[in-house]
Protein backbone atom coordinates (compact mmCIF):
# COMPACT_ATOMS: atom_id res chain seq x y z
CA UNK A 1 0.00 0.00 0.00
CA UNK A 2 1.34 3.58 -1.03
CA UNK A 3 1.30 5.77 1.72
CA UNK A 4 0.30 9.79 1.61
CA UNK A 5 2.58 12.64 1.41
CA UNK A 6 1.54 13.29 5.21
CA UNK A 7 1.43 9.91 6.11
CA UNK A 8 4.97 8.66 5.71
CA UNK A 9 6.02 12.54 7.27
CA UNK A 10 3.80 11.27 10.41
CA UNK A 11 5.26 8.01 9.91
CA UNK A 12 8.67 9.23 10.06
CA UNK A 13 8.41 11.77 13.11
CA UNK A 14 6.86 9.11 15.07
CA UNK A 15 10.05 6.60 13.90
CA UNK A 16 12.40 9.47 15.42
CA UNK A 17 10.77 9.47 18.49
CA UNK A 18 10.42 5.86 19.24
CA UNK A 19 14.05 5.37 18.54
CA UNK A 20 14.91 8.60 20.99
CA UNK A 21 12.63 6.39 23.60
CA UNK A 22 14.35 3.23 23.42
CA UNK A 23 17.47 4.81 23.65
CA UNK A 24 17.06 6.31 26.74
CA UNK A 25 15.20 2.73 28.15
CA UNK A 26 18.09 0.98 27.33
CA UNK A 27 20.45 3.29 29.36
CA UNK A 28 18.12 3.72 31.88
CA UNK A 29 17.61 -0.32 32.29
CA UNK A 30 21.35 -0.85 31.86
CA UNK A 31 23.11 1.34 33.98
CA UNK A 32 24.29 -0.09 37.20
CA UNK A 33 22.43 2.71 39.14
CA UNK A 34 23.40 1.86 43.02
CA UNK A 35 27.37 1.42 41.79
CA UNK A 36 26.92 5.06 40.00
CA UNK A 37 25.02 6.51 42.85
CA UNK A 38 28.17 5.27 45.00
CA UNK A 39 30.93 6.82 42.75
CA UNK A 40 29.31 10.11 41.71
CA UNK A 41 26.60 10.78 44.10
CA UNK A 42 27.29 10.60 47.69
CA UNK A 43 25.66 13.08 49.44
CA UNK A 44 28.07 13.09 52.75
CA UNK A 45 30.62 13.73 50.29
CA UNK A 46 28.77 16.72 48.61
CA UNK A 47 27.57 18.49 52.20
CA UNK A 48 31.09 18.07 53.14
CA UNK A 49 32.73 20.17 50.68
CA UNK A 50 30.43 22.98 51.24
CA UNK A 51 30.80 25.66 52.20
CA UNK A 52 34.44 25.35 51.02
CA UNK A 53 33.95 24.88 47.51
CA UNK A 54 31.90 28.39 47.42
CA UNK A 55 33.68 30.39 50.08
CA UNK A 56 37.13 29.49 48.74
CA UNK A 57 37.24 27.45 45.82
CA UNK A 58 34.36 29.20 43.31
CA UNK A 59 36.11 32.49 44.75
CA UNK A 60 39.57 31.98 43.92
CA UNK A 61 38.49 30.65 40.35
CA UNK A 62 36.14 33.95 39.54
CA UNK A 63 39.39 35.87 40.78
CA UNK A 64 41.46 34.08 39.03
CA UNK A 65 39.44 34.47 36.03
CA UNK A 66 38.68 37.88 36.36
CA UNK A 67 42.29 38.89 36.17
CA UNK A 68 43.38 37.00 33.44
CA UNK A 69 40.12 38.76 31.80
CA UNK A 70 41.50 42.35 32.58
CA UNK A 71 44.86 41.71 31.66
CA UNK A 72 44.56 40.10 28.80
CA UNK A 73 41.66 43.35 27.66
CA UNK A 74 44.00 45.55 28.55
CA UNK A 75 47.07 44.32 27.02
CA UNK A 76 45.37 43.09 24.03
CA UNK A 77 43.74 46.72 23.51
CA UNK A 78 46.57 48.01 23.30
CA UNK A 79 48.19 44.82 20.57
CA UNK A 80 45.04 45.79 18.67
CA UNK A 81 45.68 49.40 18.85
CA UNK A 82 49.51 48.59 17.99
CA UNK A 83 48.33 45.98 14.88
CA UNK A 84 46.11 49.52 13.13
CA UNK A 85 49.23 51.96 14.28
CA UNK A 86 50.69 54.11 11.17
CA UNK A 87 53.92 53.00 13.02
CA UNK A 88 55.08 50.22 11.09
CA UNK A 89 57.51 48.60 14.01
CA UNK A 90 54.59 48.91 16.26
CA UNK A 91 52.76 46.59 13.74
CA UNK A 92 55.87 44.08 13.35
CA UNK A 93 55.92 43.84 17.23
CA UNK A 94 51.99 43.41 17.74
CA UNK A 95 51.71 40.88 14.64
CA UNK A 96 54.89 38.91 15.61
CA UNK A 97 53.60 38.37 19.59
CA UNK A 98 50.10 37.81 18.25
CA UNK A 99 51.25 34.96 15.95
CA UNK A 100 53.88 33.34 18.87
CA UNK A 101 50.84 33.60 21.54
CA UNK A 102 48.29 31.77 19.80
CA UNK A 103 50.63 29.09 18.90
CA UNK A 104 51.56 28.21 22.68
CA UNK A 105 49.43 26.06 24.92
CA UNK A 106 48.51 28.11 27.91
CA UNK A 107 50.16 25.14 30.21
CA UNK A 108 53.75 25.86 28.44
CA UNK A 109 52.65 30.09 29.15
CA UNK A 110 51.99 29.29 32.71
CA UNK A 111 54.80 27.60 33.54
CA UNK A 112 57.16 30.04 31.70
CA UNK A 113 55.27 33.05 34.12
CA UNK A 114 55.02 30.49 36.76
CA UNK A 115 59.05 29.06 37.16
CA UNK A 116 60.67 30.34 34.38
CA UNK A 117 60.55 33.96 35.00
CA UNK A 118 61.32 33.28 39.16
CA UNK A 119 64.31 31.17 37.85
CA UNK A 120 65.76 34.28 35.17
CA UNK A 121 64.70 36.58 38.09
CA UNK A 122 65.20 34.89 41.31
CA UNK A 123 65.70 38.51 43.71
CA UNK A 124 62.16 39.71 41.98
CA UNK A 125 58.58 38.61 42.47
CA UNK A 126 55.08 39.02 40.66
CA UNK A 127 53.14 41.04 42.90
CA UNK A 128 50.00 39.24 43.91
CA UNK A 129 51.02 35.68 44.50
CA UNK A 130 49.19 32.63 42.84
CA UNK A 131 46.80 35.30 41.74
CA UNK A 132 49.45 38.01 40.25
CA UNK A 133 51.27 34.55 38.21
CA UNK A 134 47.61 33.10 37.13
CA UNK A 135 46.14 36.44 35.85
CA UNK A 136 49.82 37.70 33.83
CA UNK A 137 50.12 33.61 32.69
CA UNK A 138 46.69 33.28 31.18
CA UNK A 139 46.42 37.03 30.17
CA UNK A 140 49.44 36.59 28.16
CA UNK A 141 47.80 34.35 25.93
CA UNK A 142 44.34 35.39 26.15
CA UNK A 143 45.48 39.02 25.28
CA UNK A 144 46.39 37.56 21.58
CA UNK A 145 43.14 36.04 21.22
CA UNK A 146 41.29 39.12 21.92
CA UNK A 147 43.70 41.53 20.20
CA UNK A 148 42.70 39.73 17.18
CA UNK A 149 39.12 40.06 18.25
CA UNK A 150 39.37 43.93 19.09
CA UNK A 151 40.74 44.75 16.01
CA UNK A 152 38.93 43.33 14.22
CA UNK A 153 35.92 44.96 15.99
CA UNK A 154 37.54 48.51 15.38
CA UNK A 155 37.71 47.70 11.81
CA UNK A 156 33.81 46.92 11.94
CA UNK A 157 33.03 50.50 12.67
CA UNK A 158 32.22 52.53 9.57
CA UNK A 159 34.65 54.64 8.32
CA UNK A 160 32.18 57.24 8.13
CA UNK A 161 32.26 57.46 12.20
CA UNK A 162 35.76 58.16 12.02
CA UNK A 163 34.90 60.79 9.52
CA UNK A 164 32.49 62.83 11.43
CA UNK A 165 34.59 62.57 14.87
CA UNK A 166 37.29 64.28 12.79
CA UNK A 167 35.12 66.96 11.44
CA UNK A 168 33.76 67.91 14.42
CA UNK A 169 37.34 68.84 15.20
CA UNK A 170 38.59 65.84 17.38
CA UNK A 171 41.55 64.60 16.96
CA UNK A 172 42.70 60.66 16.14
CA UNK A 173 43.12 59.66 19.68
CA UNK A 174 39.69 61.70 21.10
CA UNK A 175 37.86 60.23 18.07
CA UNK A 176 39.16 56.95 19.00
CA UNK A 177 38.50 56.47 22.35
CA UNK A 178 35.21 58.51 22.38
CA UNK A 179 33.76 57.33 18.98
CA UNK A 180 35.19 54.52 17.85
CA UNK A 181 36.28 52.08 20.65
CA UNK A 182 32.97 52.17 22.25
CA UNK A 183 31.53 50.90 19.17
CA UNK A 184 33.88 48.81 18.68
CA UNK A 185 32.99 47.08 22.17
CA UNK A 186 29.48 47.06 21.38
CA UNK A 187 30.58 44.64 18.37
CA UNK A 188 32.99 42.18 20.13
CA UNK A 189 31.27 41.49 23.63
CA UNK A 190 29.74 38.06 22.28
CA UNK A 191 33.09 36.80 21.41
CA UNK A 192 35.31 38.08 24.13
CA UNK A 193 32.39 36.85 26.91
CA UNK A 194 33.53 33.44 24.92
CA UNK A 195 37.21 34.10 26.08
CA UNK A 196 35.78 35.22 29.31
CA UNK A 197 34.23 31.78 28.90
CA UNK A 198 37.27 30.10 27.89
CA UNK A 199 39.63 31.57 30.78
CA UNK A 200 36.92 30.19 33.37
CA UNK A 201 37.84 26.94 32.69
CA UNK A 202 41.51 27.65 31.86
CA UNK A 203 41.64 29.33 35.10
CA UNK A 204 41.99 25.45 36.94
CA UNK A 205 45.51 25.49 35.29
CA UNK A 206 46.29 27.25 38.42
CA UNK A 207 47.37 24.04 40.25
CA UNK A 208 50.30 23.58 38.83
CA UNK A 209 51.58 26.94 40.13
CA UNK A 210 51.01 24.92 43.50
CA UNK A 211 48.34 26.08 45.34
CA UNK A 212 47.36 26.18 49.04
CA UNK A 213 44.06 25.98 50.73
CA UNK A 214 44.05 29.68 50.27
CA UNK A 215 44.29 29.81 46.75
CA UNK A 216 43.15 26.58 46.12
CA UNK A 217 40.02 26.74 43.07
CA UNK A 218 37.42 24.60 41.77
CA UNK A 219 39.14 21.16 39.81
CA UNK A 220 41.96 21.21 42.29
CA UNK A 221 39.56 21.53 45.15
CA UNK A 222 37.50 18.75 43.47
CA UNK A 223 40.95 16.60 42.67
CA UNK A 224 42.15 16.82 46.36
CA UNK A 225 38.79 15.54 47.46
CA UNK A 226 38.82 12.76 45.62
CA UNK A 227 41.57 11.89 46.74
CA UNK A 228 41.35 12.10 50.34
CA UNK A 229 37.59 10.04 49.86
CA UNK A 230 39.02 7.85 47.08
CA UNK A 231 35.30 8.89 45.04
CA UNK A 232 34.25 10.67 41.92
CA UNK A 233 31.77 12.75 43.30
CA UNK A 234 33.51 15.52 44.27
CA UNK A 235 34.28 15.79 40.56
CA UNK A 236 30.53 15.80 39.87
CA UNK A 237 30.24 18.93 42.25
CA UNK A 238 33.16 20.76 41.24
CA UNK A 239 31.69 20.42 37.45
CA UNK A 240 28.22 21.47 38.33
CA UNK A 241 29.98 24.63 40.30
CA UNK A 242 31.70 26.00 36.75
CA UNK A 243 28.25 25.76 35.42
CA UNK A 244 27.06 28.58 37.94
CA UNK A 245 29.36 30.57 36.07
CA UNK A 246 28.94 29.76 32.67
CA UNK A 247 25.61 29.32 32.72
CA UNK A 248 24.32 32.41 33.61
CA UNK A 249 27.18 34.36 31.96
CA UNK A 250 26.14 33.48 28.58
CA UNK A 251 22.17 35.08 29.97
CA UNK A 252 23.70 38.49 30.50
CA UNK A 253 25.65 38.39 26.81
CA UNK A 254 21.95 37.73 25.66
CA UNK A 255 20.60 41.04 27.86
CA UNK A 256 23.47 43.12 27.04
CA UNK A 257 23.72 41.93 23.07
CA UNK A 258 19.82 43.46 23.29
CA UNK A 259 20.57 46.56 25.24
CA UNK A 260 23.16 47.76 22.76
CA UNK A 261 20.98 46.05 19.48
CA UNK A 262 18.72 49.24 20.69
CA UNK A 263 21.91 51.85 20.69
CA UNK A 264 22.70 51.07 17.73
CA UNK B 1 49.68 81.02 7.34
CA UNK B 2 48.16 83.82 6.26
CA UNK B 3 45.43 85.00 7.53
CA UNK B 4 43.59 88.12 5.40
CA UNK B 5 40.34 89.43 5.75
CA UNK B 6 39.84 89.81 2.30
CA UNK B 7 40.37 86.24 2.00
CA UNK B 8 36.92 84.60 0.67
CA UNK B 9 35.55 81.71 2.84
CA UNK B 10 37.24 78.90 0.90
CA UNK B 11 39.88 79.46 -2.08
CA UNK B 12 40.76 76.61 -4.23
CA UNK B 13 43.99 77.08 -6.84
CA UNK B 14 44.76 74.33 -9.31
CA UNK B 15 43.66 71.79 -7.16
CA UNK B 16 44.75 68.36 -7.85
CA UNK B 17 43.52 64.85 -5.96
CA UNK B 18 44.57 61.26 -7.77
CA UNK B 19 43.82 58.21 -6.09
CA UNK B 20 46.78 55.61 -7.24
CA UNK B 21 46.84 56.00 -11.28
CA UNK B 22 42.87 57.87 -11.61
CA UNK B 23 43.27 61.69 -11.68
CA UNK B 24 39.70 62.60 -9.94
CA UNK B 25 40.46 66.07 -10.12
CA UNK B 26 42.32 67.92 -13.03
CA UNK B 27 42.93 71.92 -11.83
CA UNK B 28 40.21 72.96 -9.80
CA UNK B 29 39.87 76.75 -9.23
CA UNK B 30 37.83 77.77 -7.24
CA UNK B 31 36.07 80.53 -4.34
CA UNK B 32 33.48 80.52 -2.16
CA UNK B 33 32.65 84.03 -1.01
CA UNK B 34 31.21 84.72 2.68
CA UNK B 35 27.89 84.08 2.98
CA UNK B 36 27.55 82.74 -0.46
CA UNK B 37 25.80 79.07 -1.05
CA UNK B 38 27.65 77.20 -3.63
CA UNK B 39 25.65 74.09 -5.14
CA UNK B 40 27.97 72.19 -6.76
CA UNK B 41 26.48 69.88 -9.47
CA UNK B 42 27.64 67.04 -12.04
CA UNK B 43 27.27 63.03 -13.26
CA UNK B 44 28.77 60.83 -10.45
CA UNK B 45 32.17 60.27 -10.70
CA UNK B 46 32.69 63.78 -11.81
CA UNK B 47 34.82 64.48 -8.49
CA UNK B 48 32.49 66.47 -7.14
CA UNK B 49 32.10 65.02 -3.64
CA UNK B 50 36.20 64.48 -3.07
CA UNK B 51 36.36 68.56 -3.91
CA UNK B 52 34.21 68.67 -0.97
CA UNK B 53 36.42 66.55 0.72
CA UNK B 54 39.49 68.09 0.03
CA UNK B 55 38.41 71.15 1.59
CA UNK B 56 38.13 70.27 5.13
CA UNK B 57 41.14 67.97 4.34
CA UNK B 58 39.46 64.79 4.52
CA UNK B 59 41.13 63.84 1.46
CA UNK B 60 44.33 64.73 1.12
CA UNK B 61 44.86 67.21 -2.26
CA UNK B 62 47.67 65.64 -4.25
CA UNK B 63 48.65 69.44 -5.12
CA UNK B 64 47.21 72.52 -5.03
CA UNK B 65 46.45 74.85 -2.41
CA UNK B 66 43.36 75.54 -0.36
CA UNK B 67 42.65 78.19 2.54
CA UNK B 68 39.86 78.18 4.12
CA UNK B 69 38.56 81.02 6.14
CA UNK B 70 41.91 82.56 5.51
CA UNK B 71 44.20 79.47 6.81
CA UNK B 72 45.72 77.62 4.29
CA UNK B 73 44.53 73.58 5.00
CA UNK B 74 47.30 72.20 2.71
CA UNK B 75 49.91 73.78 4.62
CA UNK B 76 51.73 70.91 5.71
CA UNK B 77 51.94 72.10 9.82
CA UNK B 78 48.24 73.19 9.78
CA UNK B 79 46.25 72.52 12.76
CA UNK B 80 44.18 70.68 11.18
CA UNK B 81 41.67 69.78 14.61
CA UNK B 82 41.62 73.43 15.38
CA UNK B 83 40.80 74.56 11.80
CA UNK B 84 38.19 71.82 11.02
CA UNK B 85 36.05 73.24 14.18
CA UNK B 86 34.91 76.55 12.02
CA UNK B 87 33.99 73.82 9.42
CA UNK B 88 30.59 71.92 9.72
CA UNK B 89 30.47 68.96 7.57
CA UNK B 90 27.17 66.43 6.47
CA UNK B 91 27.50 63.69 5.18
CA UNK B 92 25.30 61.28 2.39
CA UNK B 93 25.23 58.58 5.17
CA UNK B 94 24.43 61.00 8.36
CA UNK B 95 27.04 59.36 10.65
CA UNK B 96 25.54 60.44 13.41
CA UNK B 97 27.35 58.08 16.15
CA UNK B 98 24.74 55.68 17.18
CA UNK B 99 25.94 54.47 21.14
CA UNK B 100 24.72 58.23 22.11
CA UNK B 101 21.52 59.93 22.25
CA UNK B 102 20.92 62.59 19.85
CA UNK B 103 21.03 64.89 22.60
CA UNK B 104 25.03 63.16 23.17
CA UNK B 105 25.64 63.76 19.80
CA UNK B 106 24.99 67.21 19.56
CA UNK B 107 26.97 67.80 22.97
CA UNK B 108 30.26 65.46 22.93
CA UNK B 109 32.51 67.75 20.50
CA UNK B 110 31.30 70.47 22.07
CA UNK B 111 32.29 69.42 25.18
CA UNK B 112 35.96 67.63 24.23
CA UNK B 113 36.86 70.04 21.58
CA UNK B 114 35.61 73.70 22.35
CA UNK B 115 35.65 72.30 26.13
CA UNK B 116 31.77 74.03 26.81
CA UNK B 117 30.59 73.10 30.38
CA UNK B 118 27.73 70.31 30.54
CA UNK B 119 25.12 73.08 31.23
CA UNK B 120 26.24 75.20 28.08
CA UNK B 121 26.65 72.70 25.33
CA UNK B 122 23.21 71.40 26.47
CA UNK B 123 21.75 74.59 26.03
CA UNK B 124 23.48 75.01 22.92
CA UNK B 125 22.71 71.65 21.36
CA UNK B 126 18.82 72.00 22.54
CA UNK B 127 18.84 75.58 20.76
CA UNK B 128 19.90 73.72 17.69
CA UNK B 129 17.67 70.83 18.06
CA UNK B 130 14.90 73.31 17.67
CA UNK B 131 16.50 75.04 14.89
CA UNK B 132 16.09 71.52 12.82
CA UNK B 133 12.68 70.85 14.41
CA UNK B 134 13.92 67.90 17.06
CA UNK B 135 13.40 69.02 20.19
CA UNK B 136 11.04 65.98 20.95
CA UNK B 137 14.05 63.96 20.38
CA UNK B 138 16.93 64.89 22.69
CA UNK B 139 17.23 61.35 24.30
CA UNK B 140 15.81 59.36 21.41
CA UNK B 141 18.98 57.02 19.94
CA UNK B 142 19.90 57.87 16.08
CA UNK B 143 18.61 54.45 15.32
CA UNK B 144 15.30 55.13 16.45
CA UNK B 145 14.61 58.45 14.50
CA UNK B 146 13.77 58.42 10.59
CA UNK B 147 16.74 58.92 7.90
CA UNK B 148 15.29 63.13 7.67
CA UNK B 149 15.66 63.35 10.91
CA UNK B 150 18.72 61.62 11.12
CA UNK B 151 20.10 63.84 8.77
CA UNK B 152 18.37 67.00 10.61
CA UNK B 153 20.02 65.79 14.01
CA UNK B 154 23.38 65.53 12.08
CA UNK B 155 22.99 69.29 10.35
CA UNK B 156 22.18 70.81 14.27
CA UNK B 157 25.08 68.06 15.58
CA UNK B 158 27.43 70.43 13.22
CA UNK B 159 25.85 73.60 13.63
CA UNK B 160 26.27 73.34 17.58
CA UNK B 161 30.25 74.03 16.93
CA UNK B 162 29.27 77.49 15.69
CA UNK B 163 30.67 76.63 12.04
CA UNK B 164 31.50 79.52 9.92
CA UNK B 165 31.13 77.11 6.23
CA UNK B 166 28.91 74.28 6.32
CA UNK B 167 29.77 71.41 3.78
CA UNK B 168 27.15 69.47 2.19
CA UNK B 169 27.84 65.78 0.57
CA UNK B 170 24.46 64.90 -1.14
CA UNK B 171 22.50 65.36 2.38
CA UNK B 172 19.47 63.95 0.73
CA UNK B 173 20.75 61.10 -1.52
CA UNK B 174 20.43 58.35 0.93
CA UNK B 175 16.79 59.58 1.77
CA UNK B 176 13.21 57.89 1.41
CA UNK B 177 11.65 60.74 -1.30
CA UNK B 178 9.31 61.96 1.30
CA UNK B 179 11.36 62.69 3.77
CA UNK B 180 13.84 64.92 1.59
CA UNK B 181 11.78 68.07 1.79
CA UNK B 182 12.50 68.15 5.74
CA UNK B 183 16.14 68.61 5.37
CA UNK B 184 15.76 70.93 2.41
CA UNK B 185 13.81 73.09 4.29
CA UNK B 186 16.58 73.20 7.03
CA UNK B 187 18.80 73.96 5.03
CA UNK B 188 17.31 76.63 3.13
CA UNK B 189 16.40 78.23 6.78
CA UNK B 190 20.39 77.42 7.17
CA UNK B 191 20.89 79.75 3.55
CA UNK B 192 18.55 82.50 4.99
CA UNK B 193 20.52 83.00 7.84
CA UNK B 194 23.46 84.06 6.15
CA UNK B 195 25.73 80.58 6.63
CA UNK B 196 28.14 80.51 3.94
CA UNK B 197 27.37 76.59 2.54
CA UNK B 198 29.07 74.44 0.18
CA UNK B 199 26.36 71.81 -1.10
CA UNK B 200 27.26 68.93 -3.61
CA UNK B 201 23.86 67.87 -4.44
CA UNK B 202 21.48 66.25 -6.91
CA UNK B 203 18.19 68.67 -5.96
CA UNK B 204 17.65 70.96 -8.54
CA UNK B 205 15.47 72.75 -7.14
CA UNK B 206 17.22 73.38 -4.62
CA UNK B 207 19.46 74.74 -6.71
CA UNK B 208 18.12 76.76 -8.34
CA UNK B 209 15.78 78.40 -5.14
CA UNK B 210 18.25 78.58 -2.71
CA UNK B 211 22.34 78.54 -4.22
CA UNK B 212 23.31 82.03 -5.33
CA UNK B 213 25.74 80.28 -7.90
CA UNK B 214 25.92 77.00 -9.19
CA UNK B 215 28.85 74.75 -9.84
CA UNK B 216 28.64 72.41 -13.22
CA UNK B 217 31.96 69.74 -12.80
CA UNK B 218 32.62 66.73 -15.22
CA UNK B 219 35.31 64.79 -15.76
CA UNK B 220 37.50 66.32 -12.69
CA UNK B 221 37.04 70.00 -13.85
CA UNK B 222 34.87 72.60 -13.75
CA UNK B 223 32.63 73.21 -17.03
CA UNK B 224 30.35 76.20 -16.18
CA UNK B 225 29.40 78.28 -13.14
CA UNK B 226 27.20 81.11 -12.51
CA UNK B 227 23.97 82.40 -11.37
CA UNK B 228 21.38 79.36 -10.77
CA UNK B 229 19.20 81.07 -13.62
CA UNK B 230 21.87 80.82 -16.69
CA UNK B 231 23.63 77.10 -15.32
CA UNK B 232 20.20 75.46 -15.20
CA UNK B 233 18.34 77.68 -17.16
CA UNK B 234 20.75 78.68 -20.25
CA UNK B 235 23.54 76.18 -19.91
CA UNK B 236 26.35 77.26 -22.27
CA UNK B 237 28.33 73.47 -22.42
CA UNK B 238 26.99 71.01 -24.14
CA UNK B 239 28.01 68.84 -21.51
CA UNK B 240 25.61 70.65 -19.03
CA UNK B 241 22.32 70.01 -21.20
CA UNK B 242 23.19 66.75 -21.64
CA UNK B 243 23.64 66.33 -17.78
CA UNK B 244 20.51 68.79 -16.81
CA UNK B 245 18.39 66.87 -19.77
CA UNK B 246 19.16 63.14 -18.06
CA UNK B 247 18.70 64.48 -14.38
CA UNK B 248 15.47 66.81 -15.00
CA UNK B 249 13.90 64.10 -17.76
CA UNK B 250 15.62 60.95 -17.58
CA UNK B 251 12.90 58.88 -19.28
CA UNK B 252 13.46 61.27 -22.55
CA UNK B 253 17.41 60.81 -22.61
CA UNK B 254 16.79 58.13 -25.26
CA UNK B 255 15.17 60.63 -27.75
CA UNK B 256 18.04 62.98 -27.28
CA UNK B 257 19.78 61.22 -29.48
CA UNK B 258 23.85 60.69 -29.03
CA UNK B 259 24.52 63.48 -26.39
CA UNK B 260 27.25 65.37 -27.17
CA UNK B 261 27.57 64.12 -31.11
CA UNK B 262 24.75 65.17 -32.62
CA UNK B 263 24.95 68.27 -34.35
CA UNK B 264 22.20 70.46 -33.41
CA UNK B 265 22.37 70.52 -29.84
CA UNK B 266 19.28 69.52 -28.14
CA UNK B 267 17.04 72.23 -26.67
CA UNK B 268 18.48 73.17 -22.85
CA UNK B 269 15.87 71.84 -20.77
CA UNK B 270 13.69 73.42 -18.14
CA UNK B 271 13.04 73.10 -15.00
CA UNK B 272 10.06 71.46 -13.93
CA UNK B 273 7.29 73.84 -12.87
CA UNK B 274 5.63 71.58 -10.36
CA UNK B 275 8.62 70.04 -8.52
CA UNK B 276 8.78 67.25 -5.93
CA UNK B 277 10.01 68.98 -2.86
CA UNK B 278 8.15 72.63 -2.16
CA UNK B 279 11.02 74.23 -0.10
Amino acid sequence: MKLRRRQRERLSLWLQYLAFVAVIAVVLLAADWGRLREAFFRVDIIESMFPTIITVALRNTILYTLGAFAFGLVFGTILALMRLSRVAPYRWVATAYIELFRGLPALLVLFLVGYGIPIAFPEREIPGGVFGSISIGLGLTAAAYMAETIRAGIQAVPKGQMEAARTLGMSHFTAMRTIVIPQAFRIVIPPLTNELILLTKDSSLAYVLGVTAQTIEVTKFGRDTLNDRVNATPLLVAGLTYLIITLPLSQVVRRLELRYAKAR
Amino acid sequence: MTTTASRPAVEIRDLHKSFGPLEVLKGIDFEVGHGEVVCVIGPSGSGKSTLLRCVNLLEEPTAGKIWVNGTEMTDPDVEIDSVRRGIGMVFQSFNLFPHLTVLDNLTIAQRRVLKRGRAEAERIARDNLARVGLTDKADAYPAQLSGGQQQRAAIARSLSMDPKLMLFDEPTSALDPELVGDVLTVMRQLAEDGMTMMVVTHEMAFARDVADRVVFMDGGVVVEQGPPQEVLGAPQHERTRSFLSRVLDPTHVAQLGQPGQSAEPPASPSLPVDDRHHI
